[in-house]
C-alpha cells in the first residue's frame, strides 16, 4: 500500500472510523435477511445460485489480482463477495450454475478489472453481469419459479405488463411472489436498508429521490405507486445497487439527481418499454453520467457559504 | 522486392488498420456477426483499395492539390459501384447480408486514409503492395473478430456447427454490444503483448 497515490481534497477534512472494508461488511450483513427469506421462498436452487456466484466471484477476483500483480487486500475480497451476492440476488433461481459463473466472470473480469479494479469501475459490476446474462440467454433468464413451488410462473411485473393483472400488495411486501432471488421481499430489503442507514453505509439521498420519483411518476400517469415501489427489483436496486459508493455521485445534489434519474428511467421502461422491468438498465444508464454529475453539481464544501465554483 | 514485402506485411500486425490504427471500425463492428460476412466485406474493401491506390498513385503527379479529395472520392466511388453491382449479381445472399455497408465502402476511412497518406505520395508498385497489405490486414482483422463472435455467439464457424448442440450460444456476442466487447478485448490483449515485449521504462 505504501506506493499508492494519496489524493487529498480541499480542507477541512473529517476523520472517520469507517473504511471501505467495514462498509462492505455492513452491506453484506444487511443483505442477510433477504438471503434467508429467498432461500425460504425459492429453496435449495436459490442457495446454490448464491453460493456459486459468491465463490466464483472470489475465484475470478483472485485470478485477476494475480494477473494484474496487485496486492490483495481484505477489501478486494469483501467487494468481490458482495458483487457475487448482488449478482445472485438479481437473477432468477432457475439460472444453471454455469451461467452464474459466466455472469460472475463478466462482472469481475470485464466490468471491474478491465476498468481498473476496485474504485475505478464506471458501471455496477453485478448489474453488468445481469445485463450480460439477460442479453445472452433471454429465455433462460426470464424463467421464473413460483415461490415454494417447482413450477414456473410470471413475475408481478410480467402480469401487469402483458395481461394487466395487478398483484396484491401483501405478498409483494413479504416476498411471496415470483422474481429474481433477492428482490422479492420488500420487507427484508427495507430492514437491511434501515440497518445501512443506521450504520451510515449508504447515502440516503439516492433511495429517497429514487422512491420519490417513482411515487410522483406513478401518480401522474395513474398507476398504483405502492405496487411499483414493491414490485420487481426496485427496493434491491434503489437501496443496495444505486448506492454503490464507487458508481454513484460523491456530491449531495448529484445524489438527488442520480436517484431521480434512476426512478424516471425505471418508470419509463416499466410503462412504455419493451421489458417489464427497468431497474437494472436505469441504474447502468445513470452510472454512465456520474462523472458529469460530480462535475456540474459539485455541492457545497463543508462550512462554505456558497457553492464550489467550477472555475479554478 | 524486399520493401514491397515489407509494405504488404506491415498491414497484418504492426500497422493493422483495425487493431492498431483503429480505422474502418464502422463496417468492422457492424458486419462481423459471421465469418462469411467478414470475409466478404474484407475482400470487397481489398478490391476497392487495390484499384483506388493504383489509380491515385498513377495520377498523383497531375492531380491538383486543392481538388485531390473530390478526385479520390470519384475514383473510390467508381470501384465501390463495381463491387456493389457485381456482388448483387453474383453473390446476392452475401450482398443482402452486408446491406448498406457495401455502398458505404465509399467512405471507408481505411481506403481514404491510404489514398491520402500513401498512394498520393508513393510510386505505383509500393502503393499496390500497400493496398494488398492493408486490405488483407483488414480482412484478417474481420475474420478474427467474426470468428470469435460467431463461435461464441452461435456456436458455429463458417456455418458449421462446431460446438455441438450442448453449447448454449451466448447471443450477446452476435449483437452489437458483443462487437464492441470482443474488439475491445482483442485490442487490449494486443496492447498487453506489446507492453510485455517492450522494456519497462520506470
Amino acid at each position: 500500500m505504501s506506493n499508492e497515490k494519496l489524493l487529498v481534497g480541499p480542507a477541512p477534512h473529517f476523520r472517520a472510523k469507517e473504511d471501505s472494508e467495514g462498509m462492505m461488511r455492513d452491506v453484506i450483513i444487511a443483505l442477510l435477511p433477504a438471503l434467508f427469506l429467498s432461500i425460504y421462498f425459492f429453496g435449495i436452487l436459490a442457495a446454490i445460485v448464491v453460493i456459486v456466484a459468491v465463490v466464483s466471484s472470489l475465484v475470478f477476483e483472485y485470478i485477476m489480482l494475480r494477473a494484474r500483480k496487485k496486492t490483495a487486500t481484505k477489501t478486494d475480497y469483501y467487494s468481490a463477495a458482495l458483487t457475487g451476492l448482488l449478482l445472485a440476488f438479481c437473477i432468477t433461481s432457475a439460472t444453471p450454475f454455469w451461467a452464474v459463473i459466466v455472469g460472475s466472470a463478466v462482472a469481475i473480469v470485464i466490468a471491474k478489472h478491465f476498468f481498473g479494479g476496485l474504485g475505478f469501475n464506471i458501471f455496477n459490476p453485478a448489474l453488468v453481469g445481469r445485463a450480460f446474462l439477460l442479453a445472452s440467454y433471454p429465455v433462460m433468464m426470464t424463467t421464473w419459479f413460483k415461490p415454494m413451488d417447482a413450477i414456473t410462473g410470471p413475475t408481478p411485473l410480467n402480469l401487469i405488463k402483458e395481461q394487466g393483472i395487478s398483484t396484491a400488495l401483501s405478498p409483494l411486501f413479504f416476498g411471496n411472489v415470483g422474481g429474481s432471488i433477492g428482490e422479492t421481499s420488500a420487507l427484508a430489503l427495507i430492514i437491511g436498508g434501515l440497518y445501512l442507514l443506521y450504520r451510515k453505509a449508504i447515502d440516503f439521498r439516492i433511495p429517497v429521490s429514487y422512491f420519490g420519483t417513482v411515487i410522483i411518476f406513478s401518480h401522474i400517469f395513474g398507476v398504483d405507486p405502492l405496487f411499483h415501489l414493491l414490485a420487481g427489483g426496485l427496493m434491491l436496486g434503489a437501496i443496495y445497487m444505486a448506492t454503490d459508493p464507487v458508481t454513484s455521485p460523491v456530491s449531495r445534489p448529484g445524489g438527488w439527481f442520480f436517484g431521480a434519474g434512476c426512478g424516471l428511467i425505471t418508470m419509463v421502461i416499466r410503462l412504455w418499454g419493451g421489458y417489464p422491468e427497468g431497474v437494472c438498465y436505469s441504474i447502468l444508464l445513470m452510472n454512465a453520467v456520474v462523472p458529469l454529475l460530480d462535475r456540474y453539481l459539485p455541492g457545497t464544501r463543508f462550512g462554505a457559504k456558497r457553492r464550489l465554483s467550477l472555475k479554478k | 522486392m524486399a520493401h514491397l514485402t515489407k509494405e504488404i506485411l506491415k498491414g497484418f500486425l504492426d500497422e493493422n488498420p483495425v487493431f492498431k490504427i483503429l480505422l474502418g471500425l464502422c463496417p468492422t463492428l457492424a458486419v462481423t456477426s459471421t465469418v462469411i460476412n467478414g470475409i466478404g466485406m474484407g475482400l470487397a474493401a481489398t478490391f476497392v483499395l487495390i484499384f483506388s491506390n493504383l489509380l491515385v498513385s498513377l495520377i498523383r503527379n497531375i492531380t491538383p492539390k486543392k481538388i485531390r479529395i473530390p478526385v479520390f472520392i470519384i475514383i473510390i466511388a467508381t470501384f465501390t459501384t463495381i463491387v456493389d453491382l457485381s456482388m448483387a449479381a453474383y453473390l446476392p445472399a452475401l450482398h443482402k447480408a452486408l446491406g448498406v455497408f457495401v455502398p458505404l465502402i465509399v467512405v471507408n476511412c481505411i481506403i481514404f486514409g491510404r489514398a491520402e497518406a500513401f498512394a498520393s505520395k508513393n510510386p505505383i508498385l509500393s502503393s499496390v503492395a500497400d493496398a494488398i497489405g492493408m486490405g488483407l490486414g483488414f480482412t484478417f482483422a474481420l475474420v478474427v473478430l467474426a470468428g470469435a463472435r460467431e463461435l461464441i455467439g452461435s456456436g458455429t464457424l463458417l456455418g458449421f456447427n462446431i460446438l455441438t448442440n450442448a453449447y448454449k450460444p451466448m447471443i450477446i456476442m452476435i449483437l452489437p454490444p458483443g462487437a464492441f466487447l470482443s474488439l475491445g478485448i482483442i485490442i487490449g490483449l494486443l496492447n498487453l503483448r506489446k507492453e510485455s515485449r517492450s522494456p519497462k521504462c520506470t
